[in-house]
């Protein structure tokens, strides 16, 4: 492998993890604060969907962005409703969610569009371009460094580096601010933060619309400046590997963005070899295809040590009379 | 604080959550700009209305009885397999492997091998996820997703690549021998209007069987027993002896094998082949169903009933009203799940004191005041 493929490889990492990135920051926010939540799938697909149409027919990719963000966010109201309020099954509710996304999106882009669950090619503005960091070009003849800065760091869309810095900022609000202490004791003993005077529910449902937000924003990616239209299923899995990636960072944000720059550039391994020859026999692209879910199996199995999750999570909180 | 007797329970609060879902979907449809009740009408009259719409729906039915059962089955040790897709998928594999490699004399003695070797795939590909949860205490509901996923791959990869008939592009295997075609309802009950070509075949029969060994399974055996107990408190279960991992075990083995008995249906019944994604979302279903029928056998055939019509009719409806595309279905599907599983308390909470109001009213009017 030369120096250029491996840039490349490197570039896809960083595009591939991205999604991931933002959805397991999302399913921090709600995990920390106690409420499981599977539905991270259904809400980037619904995000994906409602950006790429809105961003179509508006021509403005920030008006489709947000669009984006309103349909995540209204499903994790749907969760919230279900686990919070209603004190349902987190897991049932975000089954639910996912079955809701996967079959609303199809239903509704075969309406607006008739295309067979698509959007139509978004271009121009409708979509997110690349940003060329300054000095990239001067950099360029600079041995090593200068490719390395004008591949893998600039020319990301502007999601990129709002995901990167998600992190850095997740890590101030959750473990540096009175608002992020409350969000996680309300996942480790809420009863202990209803005494103090704190509504349980409402921190909660604080938690679950940031993470609705940060799916949106991921969803958005995907159909905006990933790719230049919304397919069918698009999402393929990606909320269940950021709820992996999550186990495996131990619900941690640093840890979280080192997990899905793997899981990333697994992706970019399995999307760039379709076919590797290993000791002299041919592993099948369907193989490279399913490494990522496998690895999320293998990880789980627990290569990673014990990961303990907030104490909380997956209970309803019922306030004692 | 009074209860609702039993009957609410199983039966009115079930039908209120579906009937809220459907309401739900009414206004999708309108939303769509179709007319709800002018789609309600073309769905049920596509799925009952002709011996051919009734085969249909009869025959998706009991795909979903089946995988409806396995995750019920899970449900009772609290144990939540949503992979009953892929599961399914797998044991199409063995349902194959019976049909092509062996000559049968008869297609009932087939059908028995078909019944052990689909159970056994679909077993089999439930048994890494439950072992990971039983000892390495990996969440089960990620690890079987991640199942589905890898059930895809692999079998594009046999089916591409081993199974695939030389010469033919389709990723599928040969058909199978005549001797192994099991009779359809068009030759077992023609009388009542079935054509040779339904769908419908005798594994419908083996699915109410199938049911039936649930319910002396759940509440008529040891081990239905300990994964009752088990389900309702793990602590407890254990201090009564009960061995966890084994329980697990089992159960997602039982839970995995059912969802694989599908492949009798709709691999040896139906397609006579096997095909590239044949499952087609029916272990999905399988979810719906179980949640829908309180994880009861008949509850779960009932619900499996419904669906079956949902789909048969969701199919016809497509065809007839292009502006609803068939996804219609899961979106139907979804909203059931949310209703009868996750918003449960909802329609509970009003309902139980709807109920304690009427029965308060009720006495203080028996009861002649002082």
């Amino acid at each position: 492998m030369d120096f250029a493929t491996l840039l490349q490889l490197l570039d896809s990492t960083v595009r591939l993890a991205t999604p991931l990135l933002l959805a397991c920051l999302a399913g921090l926010f709600s995990e920390r604060a106690g409420i499981f939540d599977i539905g991270l799938e259904g809400k980037i697909l619904a995000s994906a969907f409602f950006s790429a149409a809105v961003a179509y027919v508006s021509g403005s990719v920030w008006i489709g962005l947000l669009a984006g963000i309103g349909s995540s966010v209204a499903l994790s109201g749907i969760h919230g409703l279900a686990s919070i309020t209603f004190r349902g099954n987190q897991l049932i509710s975000g089954v639910a969610i996912n079955f809701l996304a996967s079959g609303l999106t199809v239903v509704i882009s075969q309406t607006w569009f008739g295309q067979g669950g698509r959007t139509p090619a978004l271009q121009g503005a409708a979509r997110f371009e690349n940003i060329h960091l300054p000095f990239a070009d001067a950099l360029m003849p600079v041995p090593v460094v200068g490719p390395l800065y004008e591949q893998i760091i600039s020319g990301h869309s502007i999601l990129v580096y709002v995901a990167l810095l998600t992190v850095p900022f997740s890590w101030w609000l959750l473990f540096r601010t009175r608002f992020g202490l409350r969000l996680r004791a309300v996942g480790e003993n809420p009863a202990a933060v209803d005494t103090a005077g704190i509504s349980v529910v409402g921190m909660r449902f604080a938690a679950v619309g940031i993470c609705g937000i940060l799916c949106g924003i991921a969803g958005a990616y995907l159909s905006t400046g990933l790719s230049a239209q919304f397919v069918k299923e698009m999402s393929a899995g990606r909320g269940f590997i950021a709820l992996a990636a999550l186990i495996f960072a131990k619900w941690r944000p640093w840890h979280a963005l080192y997990a899905c720059l793997l899981f990333g550039f697994l992706d970019a391994v399995g999307n760039r070899f379709q076919n590797v020859e290993l000791l002299g026999i041919t592993i099948p692209v369907q193989f490279m295809q399913a490494l990522p879910y496998i690895l999320v199996v293998v990880i789980l199995a627990g290569l990673v040590g014990r990961a303990i999750p907030p104490r909380a999570g997956g209970e309803p909180y019922v306030k004692e009379r | 604080m009074g209860r609702m007797p039993n009957w609410a329970d199983v039966i009115l609060i079930p039908l209120v959550s579906v009937i809220l879902a459907l309401l739900v979907s009414g206004l999708v449809v309108l939303l769509i700009g179709e007319n709800p009740l002018e789609a309600m009408t073309i769905m049920v009259r596509g799925a009952l209305g002709s011996a051919y719409g009734l085969g249909y729906t009869l025959f998706y039915a009991t795909n979903f009885i089946f995988t409806g059962l396995g995750v019920a089955v899970a449900i009772h040790a609290r144990l939540f397999n949503i992979g009953g897709e892929g599961q399914a998928y797998v044991a199409g594999l063995g349902a194959a492997v019976a049909c092509l490699f062996v000559p049968w004399p008869h297609w009932t003695i087939a059908l028995v091998a078909v019944v052990i070797l689909s159970g056994l795939f679909g077993a089999a590909w439930a048994a890494i996820p439950a072992w990971l949860q039983a000892k390495r205490g990996s969440h089960i509901v990620i690890t079987t997703i991640m199942f589905n996923f890898i059930a895809a791959s692999l079998m594009v990869y046999l089916l591409v690549n081993v199974f695939r008939v030389p010469g033919s592009m389709e990723p599928a295997t040969a058909i199978f021998p005549s001797v192994t075609h099991l009779p359809n309802a068009g030759e077992f009950a023609g009388f009542l209007g079935f054509r040779t070509s339904t769908p419908l075949n005798v594994s419908f029969f083996i699915a109410l069987l199938a049911a039936f060994a649930v319910w002396v399974l759940i509440w008529r055996t040891r081990l239905g027993y300990e994964i009752r107990a088990f389900g309702h408190s793990e602590t407890a279960a254990v201090y009564a002896g009960i061995n966890p991992t084994r329980i697990i075990m089992v159960t997602m083995l039982i839970s995995g094998g059912l969802s694989g008995l599908m492949a009798t249906n709709a691999v040896m019944g139906e397609a006579e082949q096997l095909r590239l994604d044949y499952v087609q979302g029916a272990g999905f279903v399988g979810i719906a169903v179980a949640l829908m029928g309180r994880s009861h056998p008949i509850g779960v055939i009932l619900a499996a009933l419904l669906f079956g019509m949902l789909y048969q009719g969701g199919a016809e409806l497509s065809f007839e009203m292009p502006a609803v595309s068939r996804e219609m279905v899961v979106v139907i599907q979804a909203l059931v799940i949310l209703f009868t599983g996750a918003l449960d308390n909802m329609v509970r909470m009003p309902m139980e004191r709807i109920y304690l109001a009427f029965r308060r009213s009720r006495t203080a009017s028996h009861q002649p005041a002082e």
